[in-house]
């Protein structure tokens, strides 16, 4: 790719942010996999070195959820990035099996009202 | 879906937490992400969705075509119970636009509260119909801002033509206790309905 045909569009005053969301993404939008806001996030091992599909941002994710398992909602805020693009790059450390992503719990999945008695008591507790 | 599941057994890593969301709703200014606030655990956070071609025609955008992607802001929240259990409480984002938005954020939320001011009941009725109209069980907190009280519960409940069953109730987001029992209030109502109301969804994998 020569860089002389493009380079006057992406330095362009309105083109906002040097590094555009979806250039992290190569382009992509969509995510394979449709993360919920609370899916839980954790590094299952401490944060690779860069390679060939692993950006910095990955590193990042991996980084942020070492401690504790954040929802995605959480590490996109924490990177200052949109939601759709924390998605595409969850897609790409789960296929490389840097992170675990949990599903939520499903409201009509909850076989008894433990977790509204455990959410009530906790509440109360505060 | 092909991600694991909070009941996965993989063996070597430890269980995560089940998360959950509940979503707070209403019209602008009406106090929503103050309710976030006053029980999160941390300074609520901001997430945003960017809206692009996927939202192009699901959205009224026109008088904004100049601008190619929309920006869609999220404040939320969480309170953790233990290392097993945490909620997330998500403020919605303007309602009217965006609906693609709150189909995301009502996925899998346990239920909703919509925060009313009476001075402007009428910003809560598009809360109030998506949440009917989604099956999504929620309750109704009039925020009293100072002095903003001037329509009784009952009132309330009868201008926002709302089941009997819906709890309406007084609050003031600003305040920890008075938040707090309003969650309380509401997971209570989504216990009873769920203890009711319609046959769970089979689990079944």
């Amino acid at each position: 790719m020569t860089t002389s045909d493009a380079e006057p569009r992406w330095v362009d005053d309105d083109a906002g942010p040097v590094v555009r969301p979806y250039a992290m993404t190569r382009g992509r939008a969509i995510a394979k996999n449709r993360f919920n806001v609370i899916s839980l996030v954790a590094a299952t091992r401490v944060a690779p070195p860069a390679e060939v599909g692993i950006g910095p941002e990955h590193i990042r994710i991996v980084g942020l959820c070492q401690e504790r398992p954040l929802a995605m909602a959480e590490v996109a805020a924490h990177l200052g990035l949109p939601l759709g693009t924390v998605r595409v790059l969850l897609d790409d450390l789960l296929a490389r099996q840097l992170v675990r992503v949990t599903e939520p719990a499903q409201h009509t999945n909850l076989p008894d009202n433990s977790v509204f008695e455990a959410l009530i008591n906790g509440l109360r507790a505060l | 879906m092909d991600y694991e599941r909070s009941d996965g057994d993989e063996a070597r890593a430890a269980v995560l937490p089940t998360a959950v969301k509940i979503l707070v709703a209403g019209g602008f200014g009406v106090g929503k992400t103050t309710l976030v606030g006053a029980v999160s655990e941390t300074k609520p956070l901001r997430t945003e969705e960017l809206l692009s071609e996927q939202g192009v025609g699901v959205d009224d955008i026109s008088g904004v075509e100049s601008k190619s992607t929309t920006t869609v802001a999220m404040d939320f929240g969480r309170i953790s119970f233990g290392d097993d259990l945490v909620l997330y409480l998500f403020g919605t984002p303007g309602q009217d636009r965006f609906w693609f938005v709150w189909d995301e954020l009502a996925l899998g939320a346990l239920g909703a509260v919509v925060l009313a001011d009476t001075r402007r009941l009428a910003d809560c009725f598009p809360s109030v119909d998506y949440f009917e109209q989604h099956g999504l069980p929620f309750v109704v907190a009039v925020n009293c801002f100072d002095g903003a009280r001037r329509y009784s519960i009952d009132e309330v409940k009868l201008a926002l033509n709302l089941d009997p069953e819906v709890p309406v109730m007084l609050c003031d987001a600003r305040e920890r206790d008075s938040s707090k029992d309003v969650l309380i209030t509401l997971l209570e109502h989504v216990m009873k309905g769920r203890g009711a109301g319609r046959e769970p969804a089979s689990v079944g994998s």
